[in-house]
């Protein structure tokens, strides 16, 4: 299980990265926008990703979009963690195909349980 | 000092408008065209000179509230000297920034330090514990006791230093929270600069809506002030809500965000 990080600021992939290895998974690999993230998920054979929203050059929202435009990515699970809380934007991220949504400041448990949420339902689909 | 008052405030310049004006007057009854034409000039000048003047005021207000913008957050002198070189309120939110950092690495930095030795002394306790329950059941050999006798004798001075070590690991986490002040002073001070901005540009508001009057130019104030908040109809990314529970547009929480989500089908 290969798992992409994106947030623009280290602390935030650091403690992700610390619940993830927490929760078992220790393969992981971080960027810090959309940008850097896409040309990574094309050639790097993840099989999940974590974005923030908020980033300078590409947003996480963007990116997401360009996942799910993406043939070879389009099936990639994604979860966003954001601080961004408003209900246009979750609907428009449930519209765009996210996996997953965690607001900022969340708990071990939330994470852990949105993760195996969908996993069960990626795994369910198989 | 509000900029309105002072524009009211003036009376000489009220008395020039209206002197002249009575000049102006008596000018075109008589006819000459000439002084009327210097009179106007001289009417547009002293009302010139005094939207100036409070230009000039609120700008040497703006300034000295930016100049004043100093810092006494910082404690030590070291940290002093540093501060005293930033100049202007993204520094000083760069500061922040860098201080967080600087405590959210050290926090990790110690737990994941800490971590692997608590595991350690985990590992050799469980080990311990289960020969122990060998030699209470009476299957252990008096060999194997010696070697036990020994693994506790070391097992004990670990716990010792292992324990010293975790503890010097939370008191360092517990330092590295030290941020939070800080951080929390340069903030206040950035936010008293943008509402003292916010108040001089009211003031210039004020002036200006006080020389649209005098002048006979109504609406763009009354245009300004009736403009509604900008309406944003793209999806702009907000970060933190900082009071999401008087808002009724953000969720309050995770709880909410699941509600909103499951009733989109998910």
């Amino acid at each position: 299980m290969k798992i992409l990080i994106v947030d623009d600021f280290s602390t935030m992939r650091r403690i992700i990265k610390n619940l993830l290895r927490d929760l078992g998974f220790v393969n992981t690999a971080e960027a810090d926008d959309g940008s850097s993230a896409l040309p990574m998920l094309q050639n790097g054979n993840f099989d999940f990703l974590v974005t923030d929203w908020n980033m300078p050059g590409m947003t996480g929202i963007d990116l997401l979009k360009a996942v799910r435009a993406d043939d070879k990515l389009k099936n990639l699970p994604i979860l966003m963690v954001t601080a961004e809380a408003k209900r246009d934007q979750i609907i428009e991220a449930a519209q765009a195909g996210v996996n997953g949504y965690v607001v900022k400041p969340f708990t071990a448990a939330v994470l852990k349980e949105k993760i195996e949420k969908i996993f069960e339902r990626v795994d369910a689909a198989k | 000092m509000s900029g309105a008052d002072n524009f009211e405030g003036q009376p000489e310049l009220l008395d020039e408008l209206k002197e002249r004006a009575r000049g102006l007057v008596s000018s075109l009854e008589l006819g000459d065209f000439s002084n009327a034409a210097e009179l106007i000039r001289q009417i547009n000048e002293a009302r010139d000179r005094s939207i100036y003047r409070e230009v000039g005021k609120l700008t040497r207000g703006l300034h000295e509230a930016i100049v004043n913008f100093q810092i006494d957050a910082a404690q030590s002198s070291a940290d002093q000297e540093k501060m005293s070189k930033i100049a202007n309120a993204q520094e000083r939110l760069d500061y922040v920034i860098g201080l967080t950092q600087r405590s959210a690495d050290k926090t990790m930095d110690m737990v994941e330090e800490g971590i692997p030795v608590a595991e350690q002394l985990g590992t050799s306790a469980k080990s311990l514990h289960e020969e122990w329950q060998r030699l209470i059941r009476r299957e252990m050999k008096p060999e194997e006791f010696r070697d036990l006798y020994h693994r506790i004798d070391v097992f004990l001075g670990e716990t010792v230093e292992r324990s010293g070590v975790i503890s010097e690991k939370f008191n360092s986490i517990l330092l590295a929270q030290d941020f939070q002040d800080l951080s929390g002073q340069v903030i206040k001070k950035v936010i008293s600069l943008v509402q003292e901005v916010e108040d001089r540009l009211v003031d210039l508001m004020r002036v200006a809506g006080q020389v649209e009057q005098i002048t006979g130019i109504f609406g763009a104030a009354d245009v300004i002030a009736a403009a509604p908040a900008a309406a944003v109809a793209d999806v702009v990314a907000e970060g933190p809500q900082i009071k999401a529970g008087e808002r009724t547009d953000v969720v309050s929480g995770q709880d909410d965000v699941d509600e909103l989500l499951s009733s989109l089908g998910f």
